[in-house]
């Protein structure tokens, strides 16, 4: 393994983070002190407590996963979207480094960067409603595993995109959707049969389920099942990535 | 010795049928600067991305310092900089940064000592703060050659370094290429410049539509096709080239006052003593005689304009 190469990516890919810390913070911060103030305060002191869980906190797990996917997608779709777009991508593809040594330095970036804004939004929900975490290890664990293999997609979407709007279009079309009917703001089990049925098709269902589960103990669908969920994920996109890399799919002609 | 770049049989075929690489072998040997010379779409650059690794062969094979650029990627790539034709740099990273990522991405360990000869060699390290962005058209290009310099590279490949820049620069590039040969770097430079090629390769290569149609040693191309021309010049105009000299292949310059011989240097009798003395029995009186060597221009657009089926 070329080490140095994974780092220097890396370092380059947070540098750019860095340069723009307060963008990447603020923006968060204040989308989710929205959320809290309209689902928790307003309308979430009408809705009775879920699973005994009051509303506010019960929307925490959702909000921070919605956060930690859409991150980790755009930070690593762009983060190999732009080296396409101006032309660097040459030196990667001339570089001595193998697919595996790409991937983990862009995707390691990204995922950082979203685990970075997972833990401010979290910070953030301590300031409007009480939570307290069950299983502290196991939450880290989703997280990074979350943040890790949504990365892994962006990575994907960033080297199938072949202009700016198609870099937005899939988060904007597949994701927030997937993510906003995948329990964020409710439990499956408040939806009627048939729905619920088909909430089961959706992959987000898993992560939220199982992210829920680490802060308070309840789940939709059982832990094990979550994680054997995101675990199939992760693997799909890394096939995915590997076959790009072997034929040079919209890399190398 | 063994060659550090070997290229046996590469074919490029595109997916549409287009075939950039018709066959191509190439030996380079260590320390030489070689220019490959052709027209725009020969197949210079395709040749440079594939021996890199941006771009598949569809066959044939490639070996850098003995390395396959396959099966032994990582060896090979090492030993390779490339600085490609278009300006591709990030417009708002910094100078020294970017070049510091180009020799971490290599494998090689942060060393400023190194970083730091590289950008005064280029007369970059008073901008090396500097965003890219900020930089002149000429500043970027040597960006590009630092960062392609940044990881020690044994084989540079220089894809059109001096496209539309200005002749100062272009001899600060000729400068910088000298230099590097000096120091034991092999490099390849595609240009369409013949003067660029002329000045400072060592031997020169004809590209033309995915075909290598020659690679000589540049002195022995131009003293091998090399055709010289003789310039009789008269004090008197003529009409016509005159009679008495219809045995030659003479053309009658514009102005009249001059007849234009040209001749072979490979031959062994060049005519010029014979035709200077039918000229004065002509009674045609000689005002000036001029020679003038025909250049790797002439040579190249020669080269080009035949079928390649002929030239192969």
């Amino acid at each position: 393994m070329n080490f140095t190469a994974i780092k220097a990516i890396y370092l380059f890919e947070m540098a750019r983070f860095f340069r723009t810390l307060a963008q990447s913070f603020i923006s968060p911060v204040l989308s989710t002190s929205l959320y809290f103030v309209v689902f928790g305060a307003a309308i979430g002191s009408r809705i009775d407590q879920i699973e005994g869980v009051s509303y506010g906190a019960f929307i925490v797990p959702g909000l921070i996963m919605l956060s930690v996917i859409t991150q980790g997608i755009s930070n690593a779709s762009f983060g190999i979207y732009f080296p396409k777009f101006v032309g660097t991508i040459y030196e990667l593809l001339s570089a001595p480094v193998n697919f595996l040594e790409i991937v983990a330095g862009y995707v390691g970036a990204a995922a950082t960067k979203a685990l970075f804004i997972g833990v401010i939004i979290l910070i953030t929900a301590f300031f409007f409603v009480d939570i307290s975490i069950a299983h502290p290890f196991a939450m880290v664990g989703f997280l990074l595993l979350t943040a890790l293999s949504f990365a892994l997609l962006g990575f994907i979407i960033g080297i199938w995109a072949t202009n700016f709007e198609q870099l937005q279009l899939v988060p904007l079309l597949v994701v927030t959707p997937l993510v906003f009917l995948g329990g964020a703001f409710y439990s499956i089990s408040m939806l009627p049969p048939v729905w619920q049925k088909i909430s089961y098709f959706n992959p987000v269902v898993y992560l939220i389920s199982g992210f829920r589960w680490s802060f308070f103990g309840t789940a939709d669908v059982p832990i094990a099942v979550s994680l054997l969920a995101i675990a199939g994920f992760t693997a799909l996109c890394m096939a995915v990535v590997w076959w790009i890399f072997k034929t040079g799919w919209r890399l190398r002609q | 010795m063994q060659p550090i770049l070997q290229i046996k049989g590469l074919r490029k075929a595109y997916a549409d049928g287009f075939e950039a690489l018709k066959g191509v072998d190439l030996e380079i040997a260590q320390g030489e600067i070689i220019a490959l010379l052709g027209p725009n779409g020969a197949g210079k650059t395709t040749l440079i991305s594939t021996v890199c690794g941006i771009t598949m062969a569809t066959s044939g094979s490639v070996t850098v310092g003995g390395h396959d650029i396959i099966s032994d990627f990582r060896a090979a790539r090492s030993m390779i900089g490339l600085v490609p034709q278009e300006i591709n740099l990030e417009p708002f990273e910094r100078v020294k940064n970017t070049v510091k990522f180009s020799r971490g991405l290599f494998g090689k360990p942060q060393d400023d000592a190194v970083i730091e000869r590289i950008l005064r060699q280029l007369s970059l390290w008073d901008k090396r703060d500097n965003q890219i962005r900020e930089l002149s058209g000429g500043m970027k290009r040597r960006v590009l050659i630092a960062k392609a310099l940044s990881h020690d590279p044994r084989l540079l490949f220089l894809d059109e370094p001096t496209a539309g820049v200005d002749v100062e620069l272009r001899r600060d590039m000729w400068e910088i290429v000298e230099g590097l040969k000096a120091d034991g770097v092999t490099i390849v430079l595609t240009t369409h410049y013949i003067e660029e090629a002329e000045a400072i390769a060592d031997r020169i290569g004809v590209i033309a539509k995915g075909e290598l149609l020659l690679v000589e040693e540049k002195e022995r191309l131009m003293a091998r096709m090399g055709q010289k021309q003789l310039d009789v010049q008269l004090t008197e105009r003529l009409e016509a080239v005159p009679q008495a000299l219809s045995g030659y292949d003479l053309v009658l310059c514009e102005d009249g006052c001059t007849l234009r011989y040209s001749y072979d240097t490979r031959g062994e009798r060049t005519g010029i003593t014979k035709l200077l003395r039918d000229v004065s029995e002509a009674g045609l009186v000689l005002r000036d005689v001029a020679t003038r060597q025909s250049s790797l221009e002439d040579i190249f657009v020669g080269l080009v304009h035949e079928e390649p089926g002929d030239a192969a």
